[in-house]
C-alpha cells in the first residue's frame, strides 16, 4: 500500500518535472515564442506573462480533461480553441480590472495567449488522453517551466540591457547594451540560453 | 456533434457574461483613477473634480483637447491639458500637460505610447530633469515662443538618440497650449473676449 503511493507520487512529480525539463516548452519544444520573444523586456513581464499563460494552461487542461470523452473528435479542436479563448479572455478582464499597469505593459500578448501552441498542444496531445488530476499537473509543470524560462530570459535582458533585476539596480546607471532590451537582444539572449539549457542536459545523461 | 460545440459555446459565454459583469466596475475605476493621479500629478492642490468639470477645447488646427480646470476655493490655480501627437517614432503619444494661470509648464506625464524602450520612452522622465535645465520644459513659458528641440532652433534639448520623439512629444505640448490659450480666454471671458475668439476660429476654417 505504501509502496503504490509512493510510486503515485513519484509519476505526479516526474510530469510536473517533466514540464520543467525534458519538456520544457520554451528551450525543449521551442513552442510560444511569439510572447516569448515579445514580452521578455524586463523579468517581471516575463514572469507576469508566464504566469498568466499557467494559469490558462492549468484550467484549459483539467477542463479539456473532463470533456474529453463528450467532446466528438470531428470537432475537437474548435470545442478547445473555445475553451482556451473562455479562460484567457477571464485571465484578460480580471488583469485589466486589477493590474492595469501590468496588463497595458503587456498589451496584446494576453489575448493572443489564445493562439499560444502550448496550450493547444498540451490540450491534444496530453489532456485529451489522461484523467482530470494528471492533466492538471501536467499543466501546472508546463506552466512552471514556461513561467521559469520567460523570467529568466527577462531577468538576463533586463541586467545586460539596463543594469537592473526586477527593477532593482544591481550595476550603475549606466551600464547595459539598450540592445538586449530592444528585439534583436531577445533572440540572441534566448539563443545562448537554449544553447546552455541543451549544455547542461547533455552533462547530466 | 453539433450540439456538443453548441453546448460548449453557450457554457462559456455565459461565464464570460459573468466576469465581465464583475470586472466591469473595477475596470473603469481603474481606468479613472489613472485619469486623476495623472491629473494630480501636473496641476496644484485642488477641491473640485476636474473630470465632472472637463470640457472640449478647439486647439485652432480643427482638433479639439480635453482641458481638466483645477479649481482651489473656486478660482482657478491650473489646467490639465489632455493632449496627444500621431508623429511619435511608433504612433499615437498621449500626454497629459499641467498648465497655470501664467501660461507656464507646472509638469506633464506621458498617459500613452509606443516608443522604443530605452530610447524614446525615456520622455517620461528626461523632460523634467531639474539638473539638466536643457532638457527641461518644467517651469517654460509657452506664451513667449513653443516650444522646439535644438537641432529645430528651439531650446529644447531633444533626448539622445531619439529627436522624433522629442519632437512629437514637443508637438503635443504645443498643442496642449493652444487650447489652454483658448481655455484661459474663455473663462476669464468678458463678451469682447468671446467675439475675438470667434473671429479666430473663423479665420481658421
Amino acid at each position: 500500500m505504501r509502496r503504490k503511493e509512493t510510486i503515485a507520487m513519484n509519476s505526479n512529480l516526474k510530469i510536473i518535472i517533466n514540464g520543467i525539463v525534458k519538456e520544457n516548452p520554451t528551450f525543449v519544444l521551442l513552442l510560444g515564442m511569439c510572447p516569448t520573444l515579445a514580452t521578455t523586456s524586463s523579468a517581471i513581464n516575463g514572469m507576469s506573462m508566464g504566469l498568466a499563460t499557467m494559469f490558462v494552461l492549468i484550467a484549459a487542461n483539467a477542463v479539456v480533461s473532463l470533456l474529453k470523452n463528450l467532446i466528438p473528435d470531428m470537432v475537437r479542436i474548435p470545442a478547445y480553441i473555445v475553451i482556451i479563448a473562455a479562460f484567457v479572455t477571464v485571465v484578460e478582464m480580471v488583469m485589466n480590472a486589477y493590474v492595469p499597469a501590468l496588463a497595458d505593459s503587456l498589451g496584446i500578448f494576453i489575448p493572443l495567449i489564445v493562439v499560444n501552441c502550448i496550450v493547444l498542444g498540451r490540450a491534444e496531445s496530453f489532456a485529451s488522453k489522461n484523467n482530470v488530476f494528471s492533466s492538471a499537473l501536467d499543466g501546472i509543470g508546463i506552466g512552471l517551466g514556461f513561467t521559469l524560462a520567460l523570467t529568466l530570459l527577462g531577468a538576463v535582458r533586463e541586467l545586460l540591457g539596463t543594469g537592473k533585476i526586477f527593477s532593482l539596480s544591481i550595476f550603475p546607471e549606466n551600464f547595459g547594451a539598450l540592445l538586449f532590451v530592444l528585439a534583436p537582444g531577445a533572440f540572441i539572449a534566448l539563443g545562448f540560453l537554449i544553447a546552455i539549457f541543451n549544455n547542461l542536459q547533455k552533462s547530466k545523461s | 456533434m453539433f450540439l456538443s460545440l453548441l453546448t460548449i459555446c453557450l457554457v462559456v459565454a455565459v461565464l464570460l457574461a459573468q466576469v465581465n459583469k464583475l470586472t466591469t466596475g473595477p475596470i473603469a475605476e481603474a481606468k479613472a483613477k489613472k485619469l486623476e493621479d495623472a491629473i494630480k500629478e501636473v496641476v496644484p492642490d485642488f477641491d473640485n473634480n476636474p473630470v465632472a468639470d472637463a470640457y472640449l477645447m478647439p486647439t485652432g488646427n480643427g482638433d479639439s483637447l480635453l482641458v481638466y480646470p483645477a479649481l482651489k476655493n473656486n478660482e482657478i490655480v491650473g489646467y490639465a491639458v489632455n493632449s496627444n501627437s500621431n508623429n511619435g517614432f511608433s504612433g499615437r503619444i498621449d500626454i497629459m500637460v499641467g498648465f497655470d494661470t501664467q501660461s507656464k509648464v507646472i509638469n506633464y506625464a506621458v498617459l500613452s505610447h509606443a516608443e522604443t524602450p530605452g530610447l524614446g520612452s525615456k520622455m517620461g522622465e528626461w523632460f523634467k530633469n531639474n539638473d539638466k535645465p536643457k532638457q527641461s520644459i518644467i517651469g517654460k513659458d509657452l506664451s513667449k515662443r513653443q516650444l522646439h528641440v535644438s537641432s529645430d532652433g528651439g531650446d529644447i534639448d531633444a533626448i539622445t538618440a531619439s529627436t522624433i520623439t522629442s519632437r512629437a512629444f514637443l508637438e503635443a505640448v504645443n498643442k496642449a497650449y493652444a487650447a489652454y490659450m483658448n481655455s484661459d480666454a474663455e473663462t476669464s471671458a468678458t463678451s469682447t473676449n468671446k467675439n475675438n475668439e470667434e473671429k479666430g476660429d473663423n479665420s481658421n476654417e
